[in-house]
């Protein structure tokens, strides 16, 4: 493949009126010691036709968990894209856009972000939201970063049920920020509120809760959020974007700031990435924010139009003393979730909802009647809940596997502890008899 | 065919009403949905019996209830609503807004990629784990460093990656260092991510001629400098030949050289990294290899490093086995640990090999001497009338600054935007400048283009300068008021 475009007569044109000889001759700068010895060990170009071969050789060369019935969660959901999504966030225009520094030649996409900040605000009940940033487990450090600079206090308390990636993520991010990090234990699958209230002091900057959590529980975000009030940190709940159309919101239980995964809201699972790091929270702490956020603005004769604002927090303003590093962050993630959210609709978000509310219910009453099966906690949950087994979980998953079906994620994966469970996820998109059948494979495992 | 936009036309337009650019949430109405969902065949659940009443909603969020075809023209409205590499030619200093190949995104949408859960087994995933592997190798060898990871989500990420492995190889080495050099000309992101990772930062002055001043860095680099982050070929457009003296100015102190890659454009295949005395760098997959921006991200920031940081890099690596088979491994003891969730944009990473395979070793080579070649080409043609601070040959891009009396770079920008051209980068790395970078992937014809646009405007300046100052003119919108934007913040749509 080439992409460039100058032929030997331009390039002929373009030496001649810089003034050299050769394009050689503009890499003068660079010593000749340093130059590379020959080419790149890379192998040589490929045309269109044998670059296809290659890539779809190795895509041809996966089995991807869509080709079976997929009850994977874990925080990269198999939920339902419609059409609608893929055709018109696919738009050009939007792709091969920078980010929109440039007001005038950037209105779209920056109405754009500001109706995805609107909707992001109305499915965590918060009062102002962020154009996203990398991913749940990143937003999530940010939080955290916030909250230290807010409270000016430096630890940060997190409930060892949030996801495995957020917990490893806040560690390596510690280290170096001088965050101090304390995992609390969970206790049945949710918060342990004696152990919270214990770990909770005149230092805590904030405690980070997932709710629904990594096992599928929702946690009492009514009796946890005042008590982590009462010592003046700030609550920092990890939420599902869905959750809302059967849950009560975040905000509404007075969470200071609300981060999340968006992958649910319209992405590809994608292997694992790009995903969507929501960030949300209180209008007093806009000014705290990391990322991009965009607001309404008028141009001199009073047009209402859109920009990018409070960018003196930013990196490319602030440098050292900006709110974060961030830059490049997850446009066209945050447009796609846009496009799902305006397409669904309220009636449409309540409705998946809903189902993955019934499904994930039905499911689990079910294998809980199986022998050998049991639900592992009994707090509520919304889309996942974590099974227990007196079989060996990988043996049962690779039986699942085998017809078709993959049951779920192995919680052993994660450390030792849960070795002998797994958690399942219920989507939207599952059918009765897909639930019948993983809970007949189930049975047979 | 004349190369003067059309004159102002919104000038005479009445004032528009707010309806005019309506947002979803002021169009639509109750009951309305553009999805047709499946009906649910489990029974419905008792949600009282489920969950304790404080939990459960009493409402549904308030989404807005569009139809599908009004939400179509919306979207598609917004779309026209923005310039793009597809329509505009977009000479963005140090964003490298290149062509981004179509069948990049054919690639990443393939079902063995697009639908594969992080989570599925590794045998499940050989064919995505060999790209993987494949590109963190290919990416070692342009680099000329021994191993990457894929894992950092973008540029920024990368340099606090990078900079995280740095400050653990002291910490493992017993020591606390604490201070890290920037150049003043550095990126933002540089030093902010200095602050991310709990160090200082420190300015290193420039030289007149753009180089580094290595008599300030020599002063300035002692036994508590973590290390210098440099761009290379640097922001002002000039590969800086001291580099070699660089590393030796650091290396002799115990401080590591940490190569921000942003202009790897300019290197391909040229020079390498590794072979200059860099000991980390990131990549932006955005830039270098024609990834989209997609109005700001997703991109991937992969971090290449030296032998002795290999102890201290990101889990999990993908890896080769004796066997020939594919998997993630986290078997590193003194790994800094996960960066962030699952393993990495992964389809921004199938793009990113896409298009280095695609282009193979000549290719890449190809890039470097054309991006470098347009750039001079440009700076050679606007010399005359654009003052440009640092003396020729440059990079892959280059800088002016404009000295008109009539309108300064913020005009002659926003008057690029009539011609239909997007605004090179301004005001940065120095103050009043613009930094144009054309790519390699523009014709000749874009570029004269371009050119006889930017002498037009000179012309303007001094024939009509209000024009100028007043621009843009064909956008929905005129400059907007950003200061008062930003003191009285509208973040999101409220209703009346
Ligand atoms: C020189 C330089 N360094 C770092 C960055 C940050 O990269 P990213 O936006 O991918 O985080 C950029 C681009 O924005 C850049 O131009």
């Amino acid at each position: 493949m080439r992409y460039t475009q100058f032929t030997d007569s331009d390039v002929k044109h373009m030496l001649s009126t810089i003034g050299v000889k050769s394009i050689d001759e503009l890499f003068k700068p660079v010593p000749a010691g340093l130059r590379l010895k020959g080419a790149l060990d890379i192998p040589s170009g490929l045309s269109e036709l044998e670059l296809l071969d290659d890539v779809g050789a190795l895509a041809a060369n996966n089995s991807p968990c869509c080709e079976r019935v997929c009850f994977l969660g874990g925080g990269a959901y198999d939920h339902f894209i419609p059409t609608m999504v893929d055709s018109l966030a696919g738009q050009t225009e939007f792709l091969t856009a920078y980010t929109p520094y440039q007001a005038e030649a950037s209105q779209g996409v920056l109405q754009l972000f500001y109706e995805f900040q609107t909707m992001i605000c109305m499915l965590t009940g918060m009062e102002v939201a962020n154009a996203s940033l990398y991913e749940g487990a990143t937003a999530t450090a940010e939080a955290v970063t916030m909250a230290t600079a807010i409270t000016r206090r430096n630890k940060a308390i997190v409930v060892d049920n949030v996801h495995p990636d957020t917990l490893s993520v806040l560690k390596t991010y510690d280290r170096d920020r001088h965050v101090e990090t304390v995992a609390v234990p969970a206790a049945g699958g949710v918060v342990d509120e004696a152990a919270l209230r214990a770990a909770l002091g005149k230092d805590t900057a904030c405690v980070v809760i997932q709710s629904p959590n990594f096992y599928g529980c929702v946690e009492r975000l009514d009796r946890i959020i005042p008590m982590i009030h009462e010592h003046g940190a700030l609550a920092i709940v990890a939420a599902d974007p869905l959750a809302g159309g059967v849950l009560k919101t975040p905000g509404e239980f007075d969470a200071d700031l609300v981060v999340g995964e968006g992958q649910c809201l319209g992405i590809p699972l994608q292997y694992g990435g790009p995903y969507l790091g929501l960030l949300a929270g209180r209008e007093k702490y806009l000014r705290k924010m990391p990322g991009r956020v965009v607001g309404v603005a008028e141009d001199a004769q009073g047009r209402r139009g859109f920009c990018l604002v409070l960018q003196a927090r930013e990196q490319h303003i602030k440098r050292e003393r900006a709110t974060s590093n961030v830059c490049t962050n997850q446009g066209l993630m945050a447009i796609r979730a846009s496009i799902y959210m305006a397409a669904m609709g309220r009636k449409g978000i309540a409705e998946v909802a809903s189902q993955c509310f019934d499904k994930a219910h039905y499911a689990a009453d079910q294998i809980a009647s199986l022998d050998g099966y049991e639900l592992a906690f009994d707090a509520p949950f919304f889309k996942e809940f974590a099974v227990r087994t007196t079989h060996d979980v990988p043996t049962v998953l690779a039986s699942c596997r085998k017809r078709g079906i993959e049951a779920g994620v192995h919680l052993g994966r994660f450390g030792d502890r849960l070795n002998d469970c797994f958690v399942v996820a219920v989507t939207e998109k599952r059918t009765k008899a897909q639930i019948d059948d993983l809970v007949d494979a189930l049975q047979d495992a | 065919m004349s190369v003067v936009a059309e004159m102002p036309q919104n000038t005479t337009t009445p004032k528009l009403q707010q309806h005019d650019y309506p947002t979803l949430f002021e169009i639509g109405s109750k009951g309305l949905s553009a999805v047709s969902l499946s009906k649910s065949d489990v029974p419905a659940v008792d949600r009282k019996a489920a969950v304790p009443a404080e939990l459960l909603a009493d409402t549904t969020p308030a989404l807005p209830e569009v139809g599908e075809l009004d939400l179509v023209r919306h979207y598609k409205r917004l779309a026209h609503r923005c310039f793009s590499i597809d329509e505009n030619f977009y000479p963005l200093g140090s964003c490298t807004m290149k062509y981004n190949p179509r069948i990049n995104e054919r690639a990443a949408a393939m079902g063995g990629f697009a639908n594969a859960h992080p989570y599925q087994d590794d045998a499940d995933a050989q064919g995505v784990l060999e790209l993987l592997y494949r590109l963190r190798c290919d990416l070692a060898e342009i680099a000329g460093l021994p191993e990457v990871t894929l894992q950092p989500a973008a540029g920024a990420h990368g340099e606090m990656t990078g900079l995280m492995i740095i400050n653990a190889y002291h910490r493992a080495r017993g020591e606390n260092r604490q201070t890290v050099l920037t150049p003043d000309s550095a990126h933002g992101t540089n030093p902010a991510t200095c602050t991310v990772c709990g160090r200082a930062s420190v300015s290193v002055k420039s030289l007149p001629n753009g180089r580094m001043d290595l008599d300030d860095l020599r002063a300035k680099t002692d036994n508590d400098t973590v290390a210098l982050m440099i761009t290379n070929p640097n922001t002002v457009g000039v590969f800086d030949e001291t580099i070699a003296d660089v590393a030796e100015i650091l290396h002799a102190k115990g401080a590591q050289l940490y190569l921000d890659g942003a202009n790897m454009n300019a290197i391909l295949g040229i020079t390498r990294p590794g072979d200059f005395g860099v000991d980390v760098m990131h990549y932006n997959t955005h830039k270098t290899f024609s990834t989209p921006h997609g109005c700001g991200g997703p991109g991937a920031g992969p971090v290449g490093v030296a032998e002795h940081l290999r102890p201290f890099l990101p889990v999990p690596q993908v890896v080769k086995k004796g066997d020939g088979t594919f998997a993630w491994c986290s078997d590193r003891p003194d790994t800094i640990g996960k960066v962030r969730s699952f393993m990495g944009q992964i389809g921004v990473l199938v793009r990113a090999y896409t298009y280095i395979r695609g282009l193979g070793s000549d290719g890449l080579r190809d890039v470097a001497d054309k991006s470098v070649l347009a750039a001079n080409y440009l700076a050679a043609k606007l010399k005359d009338r654009y003052p440009m601070p640092f003396p020729a040959p440059y990079a892959h891009e280059f800088i002016t600054v404009p000295d008109f009396a009539g309108a300064d770079e913020h005009d002659i920008a926003k008057r690029l935007i009539d011609h239909g051209i997007h605004p090179p980068t301004m005001s940065w790395p120095i103050h009043h400048c613009l930094m144009i970078e054309p790519t390699e992937t523009e014709s000749l014809r874009t570029l004269d283009r371009f050119v006889e646009v930017m002498l037009s405007i000179a012309d303007e300046i001094e024939s009509n300068p209000e024009v100028v100052r007043g621009a843009p003119h064909t956008t929905p919108v005129g400059r907007l008021d950003e200061v008062t934007a930003s003191r009285k913040p509208n973040v999101r749509w409220r209703p009346e």
